[in-house]
């Protein structure tokens, strides 16, 4: 293993087709028209010394490092912002070139600290690499004269350190933060001799409006932004290329190592989801994976109430293999079943549905995907016929109109969100649908055209009203529709949206988004050029959540946005591998490949393979599971990587299935809220201790690669493998590649991928089969997976949750950028310093007849239950719409939520509970009561004498 | 399992199809019913249709009485 050294060109690739020959020292070399003299050397090998050039940044030409000579021009022009012309012949290296770069190093580096022997960045700094490359032998001007060499060092972000005396004023920071991250938060403040960089308006970087992305660190060529890892540790001396472990976009970093100790994650280039940007969870929360609290021992016990008890991984096997084996002769073979998780990857989580399907002999395995994009898989097969979304990420270059329906990506999918800010910066216009005013709707440089606050639980409403626009006013794609859409369909849908009660008049009372707004948005999506949908939970976890989801997919073929780059219908997936879990046949109701259990051919290819009978009916949902264990039909469950407790809706009545099972096996990595009713613990490993593949939002199957031993001592994968054969269903596999070939051979979407494919490809998108040997960026190019699109009827029904007067106000949930789910991972890293806990959000009118001020203890109480939290006074919610939260257990938001939810797919409405707020003085008596509960069940007893 | 949990989840699917019409409708629910629903949960609505069926709409009774 070596350390992974990706080339800096200099300057952005030109996307241009037309191509440009020009002479370089002597050398022709042929690059697409645009490309800039920097890069076209660098293409051909040569190294044009620079400074404030780097190719994630357009070219800036300050530095004056990159001059060269080109025949038949004046001067010596920087080759950054010089672009290649036909017949060019260009000189890199002149006497008067080497005289005039190193006199511009010697005033560089006459106001540097020359401490490079113990400077942190001493092996990894462009300062020192070019100061050799021009031959810097002597400073001229000497040390003495003025200088920055006493500017003090910021430190009060926790990851990274910036140390103006190091500075060199490239502006490469403050141009990362603008062109790749679209915060503004960074500028060169002062003129002349007092430029510096500074944060904000010159406050410490954690108190500006950073996000902590890394991108200025990324692009800082000497040691003045430098991570603390690589302060406290060295420079890291070998890398792999893995996939990140938080959200859907599955951004790709090199872990870059020193031993087992983890340097630092620096995003991968070529990575082709996040093309080199990263946010501060992938980038810097990576410290959970060596946090004091990660349990490594597996942990038995016979009650729940019992302290833990440290077993070895044989006992711990044999005793869960028993239990499951006692409880399926006592109570038959349909009284036990699984949890497959998002977290882990694919090939974990097909091994955890083998195990169900033909060890347990049931179908009683769900996934975390139930609570979030579950509708999404049901709407979009019902619809274009595969559960996926259509469009690579790279599609959003090519978007003219962006709409963006409840989700909230400089939050959720900071990345990808970076990736729509350069393109609505470059003039794309952008709709939001949300209750709240999330931070797209105005940031720096952009301003949605339309905002459409919608009342929380009235998507569908909304998005008929808008077809109903559409429709009515002509702006239909008559042409896509009569080529691609079943016809019956799209009249009787015609029909039903064109009714006058769905129009925006007649529905504006009830999703509070004015007519004129909704149908100026409507125009906008219909006529604006190229469409894309992005949507996230926002549409989903509602009683109407599948609903949503197919009317989103009406819009797109109404108006022909589907089958090509810059439109689409795209999910952004909540954690990173949502989409694998679904794919790798985690529902109750179907194999790998959304193929459903009672499909005799796809059965019997199972059962030839497996040499089992398989179900042929479908399985429990989680919410099932847990209603039929409180009627005594289901008694045992394995989880693995989910904390059912904290992230699934009604905690009360999670707890109760909970508690009325006999045997429940928690595999995660610390004892989290489900452990407390959990009588096994199998340690978990992290995405850095195993080899695998996760699946992201835009169905890119990317390795993980293990960098380190398991801590725990296995892969999850091999504590699978274990329970099966514990339990008498035989597993064999010695490497997850396996697994895949398994995958591969049994899933026609997956036939064509094989870690081998994936390490040619670097990634691929599925389906990748003979058809699509290097995968499918886009899907539906010139048909529907079902054949023809269909056109879904979508009447609003209003959900049974009310607002009243003892609930007056609705509540919504959702995420803060910095934490990441129910926290279990970020909660342990510094990433706490962003957000301690999770705050209520209340209009300033709300909060004033309630006689609340900001940070006040409030109590929040539904129908469910109650709790407290502190609130915080803000605009961003309407009257009458409280948001929160649920990040911490602590504060346990989903002890306020319902049991309603999706009438398909029994996602939960998170999005709508009615609530009331009143004044507290601290945690309510539930929630001192569950800590206390939650302290006396993590108790682990001593280990024998 | 609770009966009105059932019959509140059956309700559910038979409201979100009856904008198909009332024939479409009963034999959408149930084949949703169906392909979606555990065994166990299905044997116990119809053992609360056959009591009566309290609580279910007539879409949903009429998809249950096809499941037969």
């Amino acid at each position: 293993m070596q350390l992974i050294k990706e080339t800096d060109y200099g300057t952005p690739a030109s996307k241009a087709e037309a191509e440009v020959s020009l002479t370089i020292d002597g050398f022709e070399v042929t690059v697409p028209a645009g490309t800039s003299v920097m890069r076209a050397a660098m293409e051909l090998g040569v190294k044009v010394p620079k400074l404030c050039a780097t190719d994630s940044l357009e070219a800036f030409g300050s530095c004056r490092m990159c001059l060269v000579e080109i025949e038949g021009r004046n001067g010596t022009p920087a080759s950054c912002t010089t672009p290649v012309t036909p017949g060019m012949s260009v000189k890199t290296q002149t006497p008067l070139l080497r005289t005039l770069r190193k006199g511009v190093m010697e005033l560089y580096i006459s106001d540097h600290p020359l401490d490079c022997l113990t400077c942190a960045a001493n092996g990894d700094c462009e300062l020192q690499d070019t100061a050799g490359e021009v031959g810097l032998r002597e400073v001229r001007y000497g040390y003495e004269g003025d200088n920055h060499l006493c500017a003090e060092a910021d430190e009060s972000n926790p990851y990274f350190t910036f140390d103006p005396s190091k500075c060199i004023a490239c502006s490469r920071c403050v141009r990362a933060c603008d062109e790749v991250q679209g915060t503004f938060a960074l500028t060169i403040q002062g003129r002349g001799f007092g430029s510096k960089v500074a944060a904000g308006m010159d406050e410490p970087f954690f108190e500006s409006e950073c996000v902590s992305c890394g991108a200025c660190v990324q692009a800082c060529p000497t040691a003045t932004l430098t991570e603390k890892t690589v302060i406290e540790i060295g420079q890291p001396e070998h890398s792999l290329v893995t996939t990140c472990a938080y959200c859907g976009v599955g951004c790709s970093f090199k872990a870059e190592m020193r031993g087992e100790d983890v340097v630092r994650m620096v995003p991968y280039k070529d990575g082709k989801a996040n093309r080199g940007h990263s946010c501060v969870k992938g980038r810097f929360a990576f410290g959970y994976a060596s946090h004091r609290e990660r349990i490594l021992n597996p942990m038995i016990r016979d009650k729940i109430t019992d302290p833990w008890r440290e077993v070895s991984w044989d006992e711990a096997i044999a005793y869960t293999a028993s239990q499951f084996k006692r409880i399926q002769r006592d109570y038959g073979k349909d009284a036990v079943g699984a949890i497959t998780s998002s977290r882990c990857t694919n090939e974990e989580t097909f091994l955890v549905q083998k195990l169900v399907r033909a060890g347990f002999g049931n179908n009683n395995v769900d996934t975390c995907a139930r609570v979030c994009h579950s509708p999404t898989g049901y709407g979009l097969k019902t619809t274009f016929g595969t559960s996926a979304g259509t469009q690579d990420f790279d599609s959003v270059e090519h978007s003219d109109v962006m709409l963006l329906i409840g989700a909230n990506p400089t939050d959720g999918h900071p990345v990808f969100a970076s990736r729509m800010k350069k393109r609505l910066r470059q003039g794309a216009k952008l709709i939001v649908v949300d209750p709240r005013r999330t931070d797209i709707v105005r940031s720096p440089h952009i301003e949605a055209a339309h905002h459409l606050p919608l009342t929380p639980g009235t998507n569908v409403a909304v998005l008929t009203a808008m077809a109903h626009v559409i429709v009515t006013e002509g702006l239909a794609n008559e042409a896509f529709i009569r080529e691609r859409c079943d016809l019956d369909a799209y009249a009787a849908w015609a029909t039903f949206v064109a009714d006058p009660r769905y129009s925006p008049e007649e529905t504006q009372a009830l999703t509070g988004v004015p007519a004129d707004e909704l149908r100026a948005a409507a125009r906008l999506y219909a006529t604006g050029g190229n469409g894309a949908i992005y949507y996230g939970l926002g549409v989903t976890e509602h009683s109407q959540g599948t609903t949503t989801v197919m009317a989103i997919a009406n819009l797109a073929m109404v108006t022909g946005n589907l089958g090509r780059e810059g439109v689409g219908v795209n999910p952004l997936r909540g954690q990173n591998n949502v989409q694998g879990a679904c794919d790798m046949g985690s529902f109750p109701h179907e194999f790998v490949g959304y193929r459903h259990v009672s499909d005799d051919a796809t059965r019997e290819l199972f059962e030839d393979l497996w040499g089992v009978k398989l179900e042929r009916e479908p399985g429990l949902r989680i919410p099932n599971m847990l209603d039929a264990a409180q009627d005594g039909s289901f008694r045992a469950l394995y989880v693995q990587g989910e904390d059912i407790l904290q992230s699934d809706p009604d905690t009360h009545h999670v707890a109760a299935g909970l508690a009325a099972m006999d045997c429940v096996v928690v595999q995660d990595l610390f004892l989290n809220e489900t452990a407390n009713y959990a009588h096994v613990f199998l340690p978990g490993s992290t995405f850095l201790e195993k080899d695998g593949t996760f699946t992201n939002a835009e169905r890119r199957i990317q390795r993980v690669r293990k960098v380190m031993a398991p801590k725990n001592g296995y892969g999850d994968w091999e504590i699978t493998q274990l329970l099966s054969n514990a339990l008498g269903y035989p597993m064999a596999y010695s490497h997850p590649s396996q697994i895949m070939d398994e995958i591969a051979a049994t899933t026609p979407s997956f036939a064509g991928v094989s870690y081998p494919a994936l390490e040619t490809l670097g990634s691929v998108q599925w389906p990748c089969n003979a058809a699509a040997p290097e995968g499918t960026p886009v899907m539906h190019l010139d048909s529907f997976a079902r054949g023809k699109g269909l056109f879904v009827l979508t009447d609003y029904i209003a959900t049974e949750e009310r607002t009243g007067s003892r609930f007056p106000l609705l509540l919504t949930t959702g995420r803060v950028l910095s934490q990441y789910n129910v926290g279990a991972q970020t909660r342990r890293t510094a990433n706490v310093a962003w957000h301690q806990e999770d705050l209520l959000e209340i209009h300033p009118f709300d909060a004033e007849t309630r006689g609340l001020k900001d940070g006040d203890w409030i109590k929040l109480a539904s129908r469910s239950g109650e709790t407290s939290l502190r609130c915080q006074i803000t605009d961003r919610v309407a009257p009458g719409v409280v948001y929160t939260t649920f990040h911490h257990p602590s504060t346990q938001a989903n002890v306020i939520t319902t049991d309603f939810s999706d009438w398909a797919t029994n996602c939960p409405e998170y999005k709508v509970t009615a609530v009331q707020i009143s004044s507290s003085n601290g945690p309510t008596d539930w929630q001192e009561a569950y800590e206390a509960q939650a302290l006396q069940s993590r108790r682990i007893a001593p280990a024998a004498e | 399992m609770q009966a009105d949990k059932l019959v509140h989840m059956a309700n559910q699917i038979a409201r979100a199809f009856a904008v198909e019409g009332e024939a479409k409708a009963v034999a959408a629910t149930a084949n949703h019913l169906k392909l979606f629903w555990d065994p166990r949960m299905r044997r116990e609505i119809l053992v609360h249709l056959d009591a009566g069926g309290e609580g279910l709409d007539d879409v949903a009774r009429a998809a249950l009485g096809l499941l037969r």
